[in-house]
C-alpha cells in the first residue's frame, strides 16, 4: 500500500483504509471525462446501428392507420400480427400474391446445395494445395485470389451463356453452381491457410502408411478441421441467402430467391404500400443471417475476417 | 503412385525425358483430379470469361453476341450517353466518401473500444450485425426511415419541428448522402473489427515506451500504431474498394436509381443494358470499363504486395 500511496500521493481515501484492504494498482475512477467522451461516441453510433432493427420491428406490428398517423418512433399501441401473415402468406410482389413464403422456400433450396457443394469443393482445393502441391498449383491459386477482385458484371453474360448451352439457366442447379464458381476464391484461402497450420507430420506419416489422397482427406484432414467448416458455414450461408444478383439472373422465375421477392413486394407492388407489410418482409427475409449472426458469436467475426487474413 | 516421395514436388531427381514426363503430367494424379473444379474455374470463368466479354465489347452485338468488329463504338457511345458519365461520377463520389467515411469511423470506433471499456462485446454485437443483412434488407429499410412523408422527416414534423429537412432520398442533389448513411450502417463494423484486430496486434511494449517518452496519445496512434498497421489498413482498403466498385443491390432496393437517374451506378447500368434494355455490347463496354478500374486499383496494390520479391513466401 505504501508504494502506491506514495506515487498517488495527494488521493485522500488510499490513506484511509490501512487495514489488508485492495492490492494492486488503484481503480480509476469510473465517470472520467474521458470515459465519458469514449462512452457517449460509443453509445451515438449504438443508436445509428440499433435504430433501423427498432423502427423495422415496431412498424411491423402496428397497423396501417396507425402509420398513417406518422411517428415512426411511437410503439405500436397495440401489436398486430396481420402484417405478418400477409407479409408471408399473401403480400402481391406485382406479379404474383403469394407472399414471401415460396421465395423463403427457394432460399433454402438454393442456400443448402449451394453451401455444401462450394464448401466441399474449397476444402478439397485447400488440402490439395498445402499438402498435394503440383506444377502450377500456386498459379492456380494466385489467379483465383486475384479473379476474386473482378466485378461479378464482367463475368455475368458469358455466364449465362454457358449455363444456357448446358441447359440448366433458370433452373436451382445454375443458380447453385454460380455460387460455387464465385465462393471458390475465398472459402479455398480459407482452408488453405488452415491446413496449412496443422502439424505436416500427421499428412506425412499417413503418407508413409500408404494411405491416399482421398483416405487422408476424409480420415485425418476432415476430422481435425471442424472448426474451419463451421467458420466456412456461416460465411456461405449468410452469403448465399444474401445474394441478390445471381438469384435475379440465373435462377428463374420460378426459383426467385427471398431476396429478390423481398425487393419485389416492396418496389414493384402496385397500390398504395402497406408500409407494415414491407417490414415484416423486411425482418423475415434477415431473419436467418440476424439468426445465424447472433447464435454464432465470435465465429462470425473469424468468418468474415477470414478475408483479411492473407495467405 | 506409390514410387513419388513423401513431399511432393521436390522428388527424387530421375531426369530425361521420361522423368519430366511423368514429373509433370502423371505426378500427384489424385490430387490434380480434385483440383479441376478450381483449375476449370480459373481457367473457364476467371481468364475466359473476362476475355470473352472484353473481345466482345468492341462488337455490335445487340439481342444477341454478334462477331462485327466495330472498334472503340461502344465505348464512345457509352461516353457520349449521359446515364453512364452520371453513374462513374456518382462510384466516384459515394466511393471517395464511403471509403473516407467507412474508415474514419471504423478506426475510431476500434480505437474506443480498445480503451478497455465495459461492454466490449455487446458494443461489436451491435456494431457488427447490420453487416450479417442482406443489402436488400439494408436499404428497404434505410427507404422507409428515409421517407418523406411518413418517416424520419413526417415523424419530426408532426412533433412540432416543422423546419426539419431529411428528404435526401428523393432530392437529385442529396441522394448520394442518403445512399452512404445506408452503405456506413452496413460496412462501419466490419471495418471497426478489421482495425481493432490491427489494433490489438500492436505489442503493448510500444504503449509502454511511448508513455515513458511523454509521447501523447494521438500522436502514438498517428506516428507509430498507423504505419504498423499497414497491413490491415491496405486489407481494409482493398475489401472497401472493391466492395464500391460493385455496389448495385443497396442502390436497387433505396433508390432504384432515382430519382431519375441521380443516383445510378455502373453495375446497375451494366445489368440494366444486358437483361433489360437488350444491348449486350453496351454492357459488355461498360462492364470491361468496371474490370478496367478494378484493375487501376488492385494492379499498384499486388505490385507493392507481392512484385519486389517476385514470389510470395
Amino acid at each position: 500500500m505504501s508504494q502506491t500511496a506514495t506515487m498517488t500521493g495527494p488521493a485522500p481515501d488510499t490513506h484511509t483504509k490501512v487495514e489488508s484492504g485492495p492490492r494492486g494498482p488503484r481503480p480509476k475512477p469510473f465517470f472520467t471525462p474521458q470515459k465519458i467522451i469514449i462512452y457517449s461516441i460509443l453509445v451515438f453510433f449504438t443508436l445509428y446501428f440499433l435504430f433501423p432493427l427498432y423502427v423495422m420491428l415496431v412498424t411491423s406490428f402496428k397497423t396501417m392507420p396507425e402509420i398513417r398517423f406518422g411517428n415512426i418512433f411511437a410503439l405500436p399501441s397495440q401489436i398486430s400480427f396481420d402484417a405478418w401473415v400477409k407479409a408471408w402468406t399473401s403480400a402481391c410482389t406485382g406479379l404474383t400474391c403469394e407472399g414471401l413464403a415460396p421465395g423463403f422456400w427457394n432460399s433454402v433450396k438454393i442456400t443448402i446445395p449451394s453451401t455444401i457443394v462450394s464448401i466441399f469443393i474449397a476444402a478439397v482445393n485447400g488440402y490439395a494445395l498445402v499438402n498435394w502441391r503440383f506444377k502450377g498449383s500456386e498459379i492456380f491459386f494466385s489467379i483465383l485470389i486475384f479473379g476474386s477482385f473482378i466485378p461479378y458484371q464482367v463475368m455475368l453474360y458469358p455466364l449465362v451463356m454457358i449455363t444456357r448451352e448446358l441447359g440448366i439457366f433458370g433452373t436451382l442447379q445454375a443458380v447453385i453452381l454460380i455460387h460455387t464458381i464465385f465462393g471458390m476464391p475465398i472459402l479455398t484461402l480459407l482452408f488453405r491457410n488452415y491446413f496449412a497450420s496443422l502439424p505436416q507430420e500427421l499428412f506425412k506419416a499417413a503418407r508413409v502408411d500408404g494411405a491416399g489422397f482421398w483416405r487422408i482427406f476424409f480420415e485425418i484432414m476432415l476430422p481435425m478441421s471442424l472448426p474451419i467448416f463451421v467458420v466456412a458455414l456461416i460465411l456461405q450461408v449468410t452469403g448465399i441467402w444474401n445474394d441478390f444478383l445471381f438469384g435475379v439472373v440465373f435462377a428463374g422465375t420460378q426459383n426467385l430467391p427471398m431476396t429478390v421477392q423481398l425487393n419485389n413486394i416492396v418496389n414493384s407492388a402496385q397500390g398504395t404500400p402497406e408500409y407494415n407489410v414491407n417490414m415484416a418482409a423486411t425482418v423475415l427475409t434477415g431473419l436467418v443471417p440476424l439468426i445465424i449472426y447472433f447464435v454464432s458469436g465470435k465465429l462470425f467475426v473469424r468468418g468474415v475476417a477470414a478475408g483479411a487474413v492473407k495467405g | 503412385m506409390a514410387d513419388t516421395a513423401v513431399d511432393t514436388g521436390r522428388g527424387a531427381g530421375n531426369t530425361g525425358r521420361r522423368g519430366f514426363l511423368r514429373k509433370t503430367f502423371l505426378h500427384n494424379v489424385p490430387a490434380k483430379i480434385a483440383a479441376l473444379p478450381m483449375m476449370a474455374t480459373v481457367l473457364v470463368v476467371f481468364i475466359g470469361c473476362t476475355i470473352w466479354t472484353v473481345y466482345y465489347s468492341f462488337t455490335n452485338s445487340r439481342l444477341l453476341p454478334s462477331g462485327d468488329f466495330i472498334g472503340f463504338e461502344q465505348y464512345e457511345r457509352l461516353f457520349g450517353t449521359s446515364r453512364w458519365n452520371v453513374s462513374v461520377w456518382n462510384l466516384v463520389t459515394y466511393g471517395a466518401m464511403s471509403l473516407v467515411f467507412t474508415l474514419g469511423f471504423g478506426f475510431l470506433l476500434a480505437v474506443l473500444m480498445d480503451q478497455k471499456i465495459r461492454f466490449e462485446s455487446a458494443f461489436r454485437t451491435i456494431m457488427l450485425y447490420p453487416f450479417a443483412l442482406s443489402f436488400i434488407v439494408t436499404g428497404l429499410v434505410w427507404q422507409w426511415i428515409m421517407n418523406p412523408t411518413l418517416g424520419l422527416q413526417g415523424t419530426m414534423r408532426n412533433l412540432g419541428w416543422e423546419s426539419f429537412t431529411f428528404d435526401w432520398i428523393a432530392n437529385p442533389r442529396m441522394v448520394l448522402f442518403a445512399l452512404l448513411i445506408a452503405g456506413l450502417w452496413q460496412g462501419v463494423g466490419f471495418c471497426m473489427v478489421l482495425m481493432l484486430a490491427g489494433l490489438r496486434g500492436v505489442d503493448e511494449e510500444i504503449w509502454k515506451a511511448a508513455r515513458v517518452d511523454g509521447i501523447p496519445t494521438w500522436r502514438t496512434y498517428i506516428s507509430v500504431v498507423i504505419p504498423m498497421m499497414r497491413g490491415v489498413l491496405v486489407t481494409a482498403v482493398v475489401l472497401i474498394g472493391s466492395g464500391i466498385v460493385r455496389l448495385y443491390d443497396l442502390v436497387v432496393a433505396l433508390t432504384n436509381g432515382g430519382p431519375g437517374i441521380s443516383s445510378e451506378v455502373p453495375a446497375k447500368y451494366v445489368y440494366n443494358y444486358m437483361f433489360g434494355a437488350g444491348n449486350i455490347g453496351q454492357g459488355l463496354a461498360a462492364a470491361t470499363m468496371m474490370l478496367l478500374t478494378v484493375l487501376i486499383i488492385m494492379v499498384p496494390w499486388a505490385y507493392l504486395e507481392f512484385g519486389g520479391k517476385g514470389r510470395r513466401s
